[in-house]
Order: C-alpha cells, then sequence, then structure tokens
C-alpha cells in the first residue's frame, strides 16, 4: 500500500474514486503517457459496483453474474496501465486551484494535480420512512456490499423493500447465494408505468430491456413480493417488526432501497455549478459534452455526472480522459472519444424508461412527523416542516437553525429530504430552494492528519503576528 | 416612488442593527441586502462576543455594545445563543506575559477595568485543559460568545416588528444626490430617503465610491474550522496573541477553531478558497496549546469574506464628501461584538446628530490623505 | 443478521468493548461487528440512541467505532487486522480519544 510520504507533489492527472469511470479514465491516460494517480478510500478498486472484484470470496460466478464479472478486465487493465493506484486514501478537500488534500492512514498531503477527474460514484437515495434509523435497518447496497466483499448474506428474517432496478438485481443475487428472503415489499407507484409507456420503445431495444426482463421473472418465482403503499420499521433498540399497509411481519434485518444519486459533495465543495435533475430527483454537476464541470481543470465522470449505470460510468471516464489527455499532453496519442460517445449513447438509451418507472413515491421521499429527516443529528421531518413555514427558504439557512446537514455526513443523506421537504412545504420547486453550500473537508479529518501536512518554516512563520 | 426615513445598505449584523434601533426611535428604515441577512462575515464568523484585546478607539463601543448584549433577549426576542464565561488571552512565555502587563496597566491608567492580569494558577483555573507552558494571561470576565447568524436573524426580525423594511436579493448600484435626498438606484428599482448608512461591510468601499471618498479597504476571508462534538472541557474563549488562534466550545460541545487566518476571497461569486496550510499551522498550535485536541475531528471548515481596513479599525461617522451619508463597516474581523452597540450609536446620530459614544478615530477622513 | 457463505480466508481476533469476536482476513470492522452478530457499534451524540451500520460504503456515518484509541473511525472502511481493540463510541466522543 502506498504511504501518504510515498506521493509525489504533484501528478498531472489525479483521478478521485476507483469506480468504472475512475479506473476507465485512469487506465486510458496512464496509458497516454500522463502522469496518473487514482485515489479510492476502500480497501480494494471496483467501487460500488464492483466491489471486491480483486478479492470477493464468492465462488460461484453464477450468484454475482455476469455484469460484476465484466469488471474484472477494467480492473485488470488499471493495475497494468501505469497508473499510481492507491486504495485506503481519502480525498478531503479539491478546490478551483486543483490542490487535492488526501489522507492515507492518518497521515494527509497536499498534491498539486494540473487536471481532476471527479468520479466519486453515486449513493442510495436517502429512503426516510419511521424507524429507519433503528439497528437491523440497512440500505440494499450495503448488503450487497458485504456479500461481494466479504461472502456475507442475510440470516434471520429479511424483508426488502423499495423500488428500482438494483433492488431486483440483489435479491436475485441473494436468492441465488441461499439466503431465505420473507418478502419484498415494492413501492413502485402503479401509475409510474403509465407514464413510462411512452419511453418503453426505447427501453425494449435497451440491452436493459432483456436482462431486466429474465431478473423480474427469477425474482418472482422464488420470492413473495407485494406491492405496498406505506412501510416503517418498528422496534425499540433495534428493527423487530416491518409494518406495511396496516400489516406486519416479524423481522431482523431490513433492506431499503429506492434507487441512487449522484454522490456531489467533492465536486460541490470543489465549487463546480450544479442543477436540479427534475426526471430523476436529484443534484447533478452541469457539464459540457467532455464532462468538464464549470470550474476549469475539474470533470466529472460516472455516476457522479448523473445517474446511467456502470457502462456507461467506464465510457464517460473513457471521453473525459480523452480531454484531459489533449489538454496536457497535445501531441499523445489517444483514442478516437467517439467510440466511446456511440457505447455511451447505447447504455444511456432506455435511461429515461426507467428513470419514470421507477420513480419514487412523494411520500418515501417527502416524510412527515416524528420521522427522522437528518440522521445524524437526529432532526426530524415535522422540525424541518414547521421552520420552512417560519419563513427558513432554504437548506442554508435551516442548517442553521436546526443543525441539519451539520453532520459528519455532510447531507449524503439528507440533503435531498431538507429539500424536497422546503419546497413541499413553501409550494415550490427544489430547483428554486437549492442545496446545501458544501465545504471542505468533505470527510472528516483529524487534528492530528491536519497537523500532519508537511508546512515549510515559512508558511508556519505565517500565521504568527 | 419607495421612500424611507434613511437607507440602510447591508444586512450584516451592523446594518440589522442600526435598522432596528433607528425604528426603534420611530424612523422608517429600508435596509437593502444583496444576498441574505448574514449571509456574509456576519452570520458565519467565530461568534466571540469579546471586549478583551480590542484598540482603544474601539473600546466605548464595545463597552455599550456588552450591556445590549447582556439584555439581548429583552431587545430582540431571542438569546441569541449568548453565553458568557470570558474571553482569556493566553501567553505562552514570560516575555509575553510582561507586554500584557504593560498593556492591561496602561488600560487602567485610562479608567479601562476590563481586562485583569491573571498568573498561572488562574489561569489553570480558569482553564484547566491548557498546556503547562504557558505562564498566565489576561481575562475579561464578561466576555462570551453567541450564534452569530442567529443573532443576525433575530436584528432583522425585530427591526421588521418595529417598522423597518427588509429588502433581500437586491443590490445597490448607484447613489444621486437630489437636493435633500438621496436616489438609491437597485438592482430593483430606486429609492429615496434623505439619509443612507453605508453598512456594506466588503463592499463598502464601493459605496464609498459612489460618493466621491473612495477608501483603502482590503477583502479578507479569514478561515474557521469546528469539530465534532466533544464532551465539556472548556468553558472561556480562548485566544493567542503571538500564535493566530480563536478557541472555543459550544454549548452542543463542537469546538470552532478560528484565529484569522486567511482564505483568498472572490467577492463578487461569494466565494472562497481555503488555504490548507495555514489550517494545518493552526491544528499544530491547537496541538501544542491543548493536548486533549490532538484526536478531535474537523467537520468542517469555511472564510467569510469580510472587511479590513490597514489600521485595523473600523469607519464609523459621517461621510466627509457627502451630506446625509454615514459609514459604518471594516470592522476588520472583529466587528460581531460591536454590533449591537454601533447600532444605537449610528440610529442616534443619524436620528439627532450626534451621539454620546466617543468615536474618535474612526472617521473616513483620517485616510483622505493617504490614498 | 448476517452469515458467512463459507468458510474460506485467514481467521484472526478482534476485541469489541473487551470481547473477542473471530473476523476473517478482508472483512472491515463494520462487517466483522455484524458478523459477529452485535446489534449496534455506537450511541448518538444528540439523543443517545444506539445505531448500527446502514450504508457500509463510508457515506452514513452509523459504523463510527473507536480503533485502537482513536475515536470516529469510520468501521466500513477499515480493514481488520489481528489484535485489533474495538470499543462502541457511545455519545460525544471523548476529548483524547
Amino acid at each position: 500500500m502506498t504511504e501518504a510520504s510515498e506521493l509525489a507533489a504533484s501528478y498531472e492527472l489525479v483521478v478521485i474514486g476507483g469506480g468504472p469511470a475512475g479506473l476507465a479514465a485512469a487506465t486510458l491516460a496512464a496509458q497516454a503517457g500522463v502522469q496518473t494517480v487514482l485515489f479510492d478510500e476502500n480497501p480494494g478498486i471496483g467501487g460500488q459496483i464492483y466491489r471486491g472484484i480483486t478479492s470477493t470470496p464468492v465462488r460461484d460466478r453464477a450468484v454475482l453474474g455476469d455484469d460484476y464479472w465484466a469488471g474484472g478486465a477494467l480492473a485488470d487493465e488499471a493495475r497494468t496501465s501505469g497508473a499510481l493506484i492507491v486504495n485506503g486514501a481519502t480525498v478531503w478537500t479539491l478546490d478551483p486551484t486543483l490542490t487535492v488534500g488526501v489522507s492515507i492512514a492518518g497521515k494527509a498531503r497536499l498534491i498539486q494535480a494540473k487536471r481532476v477527474i471527479v468520479a466519486t460514484g453515486s449513493l442510495e437515495r436517502p429512503f426516510p420512512i419511521p424507524g429507519w434509523t433503528l439497528p437491523g435497518v440497512m440500505t440494499a447496497g450495503a448488503a450487497q456490499t458485504a456479500l461481494k466483499a466479504q461472502g456475507l448474506v442475510p440470516a434471520g428474517r429479511t424483508v426488502m423493500a423499495g423500488s428500482g432496478p438494483l433492488l431486483w438485481l440483489l435479491a436475485a443475487q441473494l436468492i441465488r447465494a441461499g439466503a431465505k428472503i420473507e418478502a419484498l415489499l415494492d413501492t413502485t407507484p402503479r401509475l409510474n408505468w403509465l407514464r413510462a409507456l411512452p419511453f418503453t420503445p426505447d427501453f425494449m431495444i435497451s440491452p436493459l430491456w432483456s436482462k431486466g426482463l429474465k431478473l423480474l421473472r427469477e425474482v418472482k418465482a422464488k420470492m413473495l413480493v407485494i406491492p405496498v403503499g406505506s412501510v416503517e420499521a418498528v422496534g425499540s433498540d433495534k428493527l423487530s417488526e416491518v409494518v406495511f399497509d396496516g400489516r406486519r411481519v416479524p423481522a431482523d434485518l431490513l433492506l431499503l432501497h429506492q434507487g441512487v444519486v449522484p454522490n456531489v459533495n467533492l465536486a460541490i465543495a470543489a465549487g463546480a455549478e450544479h442543477r436540479w435533475n427534475s426526471r430523476q430527483l436529484c443534484f447533478e454537476p452541469v457539464l459540457d459534452r467532455d464532462f468538464n464541470s464549470s470550474v476549469p481543470g475539474i470533470a466529472v465522470a460516472g455516476d457522479g455526472a448523473g445517474i446511467a449505470g456502470g457502462p456507461a460510468a467506464a465510457e464517460r471516464g473513457r471521453i473525459a480522459a480523452i480531454a484531459a489527455v489533449r489538454a496536457l499532453k497535445p501531441s499523445a496519442s489517444v483514442p478516437d472519444p467517439q467510440t466511446a460517445r456511440n457505447a455511451l449513447q447505447r447504455e444511456e438509451s432506455g435511461r429515461a424508461f426507467l428513470d419514470v418507472a421507477y420513480r419514487p413515491a412523494d411520500a418515501f421521499r417527502r416524510p412527515t412527523g416524528e420521522t427522522i429527516a437528518c440522521r445524524c443529528e437526529e432532526v426530524t421531518a415535522k422540525q424541518v416542516r414547521d421552520n420552512a413555514d417560519l419563513g427558513c427558504e432554504g437548506p442554508n439557512q435551516m442548517k442553521a437553525f436546526l443543525r441539519c446537514g451539520m453532520g459528519p455526513c455532510q447531507g449524503r443523506l439528507c440533503g435531498l429530504t431538507i429539500t424536497e421537504l422546503i419546497a413541499d412545504q413553501r409550494h415550490t420547486t427544489p430547483a428554486e430552494v437549492g442545496y446545501y453550500r458544501l465545504r471542505p473537508p468533505v470527510k472528516p479529518i483529524t487534528l492530528a492528519e491536519l497537523a500532519s501536512l508537511p508546512i515549510s518554516e515559512a508558511e508556519r512563520k505565517a500565521v504568527e503576528r | 416612488m419607495r421612500t424611507a426615513d434613511v437607507v440602510v445598505i447591508g444586512g450584516g449584523i451592523h446594518g440589522c442593527s442600526t435598522a432596528l434601533h433607528l425604528a426603534l426611535r420611530g424612523l422608517k428604515p429600508i435596509l437593502v441586502e444583496k444576498d441574505y441577512a448574514g449571509r456574509h462575515a456576519s452570520g458565519v464568523n467565530a461568534g466571540g462576543v469579546r471586549q478583551l484585546a480590542r484598540h482603544l478607539a474601539e473600546i466605548p463601543l464595545s463597552i455599550s455594545s456588552m450591556e445590549i448584549w447582556e439584555h439581548i433577549q429583552e431587545l430582540v426576542g431571542d438569546d441569541c445563543g449568548f453565553t458568557s464565561h470570558g474571553t482569556v488571552l493566553v501567553a505562552e512565555s514570560e516575555a509575553e506575559l510582561a507586554s500584557f502587563k504593560a498593556r492591561v496597566d496602561d488600560l487602567r491608567l485610562r479608567g479601562f477595568t476590563h481586562e485583569e492580569l491573571i498568573d498561572r494558577a488562574e489561569l489553570k483555573r480558569l482553564v484547566p485543559a491548557v498546556s503547562d507552558h504557558c505562564p498566565g494571561g489576561v481575562v475579561s470576565r464578561r466576555d462570551g460568545a453567541a450564534d452569530p447568524f442567529r443573532a443576525t436573524q433575530a436584528f432583522r426580525r425585530r427591526a421588521v416588528e418595529k417598522g423597518a423594511e427588509v429588502i433581500e436579493g437586491v443590490m445597490v448600484t448607484g447613489l444621486k444626490r437630489l437636493g435633500e435626498i438621496w436616489r438609491v438606484e437597485t438592482s430593483d428599482g430606486p429609492i429615496e430617503a434623505p439619509k443612507v448608512v453605508n453598512a456594506a461591510g466588503a463592499w463598502a468601499d464601493r459605496i464609498a465610491a459612489l460618493l466621491g471618498e473612495p477608501v483603502p479597504l482590503h477583502v479578507i476571508a479569514p478561515m474557521l474550522m469546528v469539530t465534532s462534538r466533544l464532551p465539556a472541557f472548556i468553558q472561556p474563549v480562548v485566544i493567542l496573541r503571538g500564535r493566530k488562534l480563536s478557541f472555543k466550545q459550544l454549548e452542543n460541545g463542537t469546538v470552532v477553531i478560528g484565529g484569522g487566518h486567511l482564505a483568498t476571497p472572490y467577492r463578487d461569486r461569494n466565494a472562497t478558497v481555503l488555504d490548507w496550510t495555514k489550517l494545518a499551522a493552526s491544528a499544530e498550535t491547537v496541538w501544542e496549546l491543548f493536548p486533549a485536541m490532538r484526536a478531535a475531528t474537523i467537520v468542517r471548515a469555511w472564510a467569510g469574506i469580510e472587511a479590513r481596513m490597514p489600521d485595523d479599525i473600523p469607519v464609523i461617522g459621517r461621510s466627509g464628501t457627502s451630506e446625509g451619508v454615514y459609514h459604518q463597516f471594516g470592522f476588520s474581523a472583529h466587528g460581531f461584538q460591536l454590533g449591537p452597540g454601533t447600532g444605537a450609536m449610528m440610529a442616534e446620530l443619524v436620528a439627532t446628530g450626534s451621539t454620546n459614544v466617543p468615536i474618535d478615530g474612526l472617521e473616513i477622513d483620517r485616510f483622505r490623505t493617504k490614498i | 443478521m448476517f452469515k458467512r457463505l463459507d468458510d474460506a480466508g485467514t481467521t484472526m481476533t478482534l476485541t469489541v468493548d473487551g470481547t473477542p469476536i473471530r473476523a476473517r482476513s478482508g472483512d472491515t470492522v463494520a462487517v466483522a461487528m455484524l458478523a459477529a452478530g452485535i446489534d449496534h457499534c455506537r450511541t448518538t451524540p444528540v439523543n443517545d440512541v444506539p445505531r448500527a451500520p446502514y450504508c457500509l460504503m463510508g457515506v452514513c456515518f452509523d459504523c463510527l467505532v473507536t480503533i485502537d484509541g482513536v475515536g470516529s473511525r469510520q468501521g466500513c472502511l477499515v480493514p481488520v487486522r489481528e489484535g485489533m481493540k474495538v470499543e462502541t463510541q457511545l455519545g460525544k466522543r471523548e476529548a483524547g480519544r
């Protein structure tokens, strides 16, 4: 494992995130001769979708499926590309001067980049239901991570709830791995299917269609699937029951999922402009066709640019890397970006259908009453709505009054909820309301880590009077 | 045509306090703020409510302001999170302590008793967590801290309740004298008033320039860091002189670390870029002063956009060129505590033509020959 | 809540609040605790309620534990090592840890 002291003071290209976008970008740039470093905070590469790809204890390839194993090629290429890949490296700051602050094993360094590609991917949309903070309630992604990276499957009474392709994929993977799931509570609003009709032709010709159908059939054959309008987690110190539409079922583990949204924290803190995507119901960066953000020198590739899945992420990474290489070494030989653009377009067709079909219900995005809206600071939906009524117009003012967004997760699990609650209560749109103003460090760092930054005598003198 | 008795430019704590105090005197102010009240320095500073270590010219205003802080609930209907456990200026060497003693002696000669020299034992009693290498310091026992955004918003809210109008998201673009009246051009149309107060913070030089009196205002972006919650281990606010540090633990357990290290401001974009090497040096200072803080977690860092004058003291008083215009800006990163009292004083000056609070040495004319 | 698919991989021992648990190389601290059936890994600083890992990918911060004396570590990002001392993080993190 590379140590902080082994890092150079500067790199031509810094890639942040070791999922498909980051791996593809680092590979292409390094192969073109650009001095490239890739930072990822996990112990291994692969990001979320290919988590554990180089180390998974899951031997039976059928469990995780072919799409997962396709990540192996990406990982192999990256490791032999000449890019320096650093795991266990948490990037905590990025700014318009392209200074990257990174911590490895408790030691921090500031790295100067000439170009940066932010490939920090997506995270699961918050799913604020009553009781969602109880021990025993986790995301579907968490169960998938535990399966891929450590070969763990749910034991005990497990219920899945939510909506979206990843929920079905996980259900299938868990069945194949031999886990027993009591029920899958499908929260997809019935009306979505009607709304999705116009997008169906594009979807049917995309590779997602047949894969999706197969998955659905596989899961429905082996698992009880119940359409529901409400879900609650109940228990005193931990989950004991799941309540849905007036029925109760005992449970030890509830896995929630209602889609993924871009992980915007690093890009926003770096100053990149973002805007509301009203079809995908999330904020995403404003980018040009090469995935350059509004901050010169910073590109955002992968799901962080907008949700489109793993293979699309790799193509976006390649397009962004080509632009970076052309800027850094105009004479270097790079592949024709049109190949990647064509592949990307194929991957993106059919997304509209998924976005509309699996659009989460208002009730699950805009909670009420005592349901926790901000997990870190334990702020309830009622508190947020009441403050919105008192005149709090936006999340930054809300933050000052209720502390929502001031906890360590920095809004990753509450930002969208808070924005939507304010929009709901004040009868306006999330686009109008805006998002938290995010500042570094985007991941907490200890005073010791910060003090471990190499400081010259001149810099030390600068802070004396 | 919108009209008012006074147009107040800028919705920081100074503008909001002045607007409130004008309304309390029965005048009708209109406050124009280009973003929202408390968006900049007033809303994001370390919240220090401090009399300690001030320039002589600021001390009368600081004392009158402190009296208001102690009754803030009555004035604005909100306690603003104000707590008072004193501010302690820690000496790190005998030489420093000697220089502090000279200052305290000098203040006493001038009749100011708010600063008190303390020895090692008293320092340890007040700040048990401080490192053993510190031989003593100075304490101002009435000092404390408050929530800056909450306080600014409380002044804004009370000002509106008492009859002020507050317009946000609107920028002043011009100032023109028409007879006895000022026509204030804004991005949302003009407002006319006989009097204008320039409380525009880091943008106040632009307002002054519109009046033909340019000032050497320097835009700065002082940085702050805040930790995650820690069990209570320190009560007073702690500051250092030789090395830049301000350090306080809030009621909720988080620790706010400041000291005036500067980020790079971009005032036209409301943006700042932090300087991590300076924050690292600040972290080292905290480490050496408070060993218990070594494993504390920094959760957020930020910087406000503020105005600094070359002599580090504000510009308060009548315009040197323009009848009916008053200045209240340039607080050089230590204006928060002065807000309540300066607003009261400014309202008195605007309404009656004079004020009882001494503001000698703060007039804008001191820059006239120096540009 | 969770069980292992098979028994491959080197095992090792860590302690959680003094109690030894078996973990496997490749586990993260959070996963080792889940596999050992530990209910919660911290209590919150605001209301003192128990929490357990939620996302296992470093974004929820509910898996915060003290590891070898250093508090507020995200258990889901730290690979296990033989002899590691893990402690649940109760309420506000202590200043010295």
